[in-house]
């Protein structure tokens, strides 16, 4: 479980992140949202430990998120980032690998691992290929199967932060991961996610949070956050809103 | 880009290549020795008891100058590759050379002002010349690479992309520098100077052998215990931190590493360029970029094409003597370019 109390981040003069408090539970999958430049980015780095808070505190279980040794912290937290600088010719399975790098379960049990997380994120056809020979939606696809194999096998305790899993990703793909990342939290692991699809967050996740200027401007469940009011107020979108017609959730539309 | 070979078999093929270059570094030279004798006397000289009779001179050529000479050309080649893979890991970058962070020019100013202000000074006693030179070098190296290293901190953490300009901006100032003591000094001065910057391994002797064969079995040892850190720092500072690894600390450790392996390299042999750029990115276009793999295989393959080039150093204008650095630099520098514009297909 991830917790964050009154979290704020200054950069140079000026605040970019406050009043922030939120809680990352077992199971769930909390949506981050809102315009660009909102500050999503930074609260998840803030959550991770890469950006000092200039207020507030980060706590992983009962320990603060500073206090934690590396490889510990590293096999409960794990982190997506938007994108990747990798420009080294490593096989997919041993970019994959690397999620196990904090681990010392041993080759074959890392090999299994690594198979399954590829599988998880519908990547394991480029087992074998070159991690530069990709496409930018299959190379975000191996980090998002990476992160899976540091936290595999999910479980209560652990926590994957994910900065927009789905930016380069076909309407199928988008689909299968945020399914394999609604699994993870099924299993017990607690996730938050940056998103711009708000269709994408009515379906997948529990807890919304949607923020604007830095400053949480909404929180709670899909049907409390996703509305029309809402929704013009912090991006300037007029939309309708209305029931998904098979599964209830939310559905929004631009007019 | 699959990897070509098995580490397995890159392994043996890189012990038998040094091993071929360290018969011939050797066996050849202004004297050519048989390769037979060559063998038996460096077994004996190695402690091993075989039969002497007629080894006499074989013997005396390979222990005085054949024997410490190859051992400088191992470690220099091996020391140079090491910290190539060290930096090319660090920056993030398979062009990125150990020269980037200032530690060569800075090894080659100490020398400078150790070479003209000795010679200012009268002359510099012959029998501590050599060590002076080595240790001004040596501290010269150390001097410019903490200031790049403190040049890229900023709120705790090191910038590599700040330290890299850094690192150009010093070594161009020291070149300045360089340059200012190349125009000072007299004929005599000038040729040391030159040859020195060039880089040689003539002149190789057990007592300079000693602070490089140290400095080259720390760095040894010390950077394959980096091995996975720098797979992970190859996907990116906080990606590798997101893995648990201590970056800031792992960071310095390979600036110190790369500061003490090529400062001491410089100090032995001069400025010999391209070892630490070619031979990790050569071995990286076979292996893969697995650093478990690719630094005991650089270190192999440096010290066995450091050894070759200086063969063809000894033997191209022999009895006279070319630069090594020369030959490096006209294997390297085309080889260096064949890799921009394969990149760009």
């Amino acid at each position: 479980m991830l917790r964050a109390e009154n979290l704020a981040v200054q950069r140079g003069p000026c605040t970019v992140l406050a009043d922030i408090d939120l809680q990352l539970q077992p199971g769930q999958v909390l949506g981050v949202l809102g315009p660009n430049g909102a500050g999503k980015s930074t609260l998840l780095g803030a959550l991770c430990g890469e950006l000092e808070p200039a207020a507030g505190e980060v706590w992983l279980e009962q320990r603060r998120l500073a206090d934690w040794p590396g490889p510990e912290r590293a096999r409960r937290l794990a982190v997506l980032p938007q994108s990747s600088s990798l420009t080294f010719a490593f096989s997919v399975e041993e970019v994959v690998g690397m999620g196990r790098l904090p681990h010392a379960s041993g080759r074959l049990r890392d090999q299994q691992i690594v198979r399954q997380a590829l599988e998880a994120a519908d990547a394991l056809h480029l087992a074998g290929r070159s991690y530069l020979a990709l496409s930018g939606g299959e190379r975000q696809r191996v980090h998002l199967a990476r992160v899976l194999a540091q936290l595999w096998p999910a479980g209560p305790g652990q926590v994957l932060l994910l900065d927009e899993p789905t930016s380069m990703l076909d309407p199928l793909h988008q689909h299968i991961t945020l399914q394999a990342v609604r699994e993870f939290a099924n299993q017990g692991a607690a996730v938050l996610v940056i998103l711009h699809d708000l269709n994408l967050a009515a379906r997948y996740c529990d807890q919304l949070l949607l923020l604007a200027g830095g400053r949480p401007q909404a929180q709670g469940g899909p049907d409390q956050v996703l509305r029309a009011e809402v929704l013009q107020a912090v991006f300037g979108l007029e939309v309708l809103v209305q029931p998904h017609p098979e599964r209830g959730h939310p559905m929004i539309i631009a007019r | 880009m699959n990897p070509l070979i098995k580490p397995r078999a890159l392994f043996v093929a890189l012990g038998l290549l040094l091993a071929l270059a360290l018969w011939l570094s050797l066996a050849l030279g202004p004297v050519s020795l048989p390769l037979a004798d060559t063998l038996r006397a460096a077994l004996r000289l190695l402690g091993l008891p075989l039969a002497g009779e007629g080894l006499a001179q074989t013997e005396l050529i390979l222990g005085q100058i054949r024997l410490p000479r190859t051992l400088l050309g191992l470690l220099v080649g091996a020391v140079l590759a090491l910290c190539g893979v060290a930096m090319q890991g660090l920056f993030r970058n398979p062009l990125a050379d150990p020269g980037l962070i200032g530690v060569s020019s800075g090894a080659a100013l100490g020398a400078a002002i150790a070479i003209v202000g000795g010679a200012a000074l009268g002359g510099l006693p012959p029998a501590f010349a050599p060590y002076l030179l080595s240790a001004c070098a040596f501290a010269g190296g150390l001097v410019v690479t903490s200031l790049v290293y403190r040049l890229g901190r900023r709120d705790g953490e090191t910038h590599v992309a700040t330290m890299l300009l850094a690192g150009i901006a010093l070594t161009a100032l020291a070149g300045a520098a360089i340059g200012l003591f190349t125009y000072l000094a007299d004929d005599a001065t000038l040729r040391t100077l030159t040859f020195w910057n060039l880089g040689s391994l003539n002149g190789a002797s057990y007592p300079r052998l000693w602070p490089l064969l140290l400095v080259t079995a720390a760095v040894a040892l010390w950077l394959p215990r980096r091995a996975k850190a720098l797979n992970a720092l190859l996907l990116g500072e906080s990606e590798a931190r997101h893995l648990g690894f201590a970056v800031e600390r792992i960071k310095a450790e390979l600036v110190f590493c790369t500061a003490l392996g090529v400062g001491a390299a410089v100090a032995a042999a001069g400025m010999i360029g391209f070892i630490g750029l070619v031979v990790p990115h050569l071995v990286r276009l076979l292996v893969g970029p697995d650093h478990r793999v690719l630094l005991p295989a650089s270190a192999l393959a440096g010290a066995s094409l450091l050894l070759l080039a200086d063969l063809a150093a000894r033997l191209v204008l022999a009895p006279a003597e070319l630069p090594i650095g020369i030959v490096t630099a006209l294997i390297g520098a085309p080889f260096f370019l064949y890799l921009l514009l394969r990149g760009r297909t």
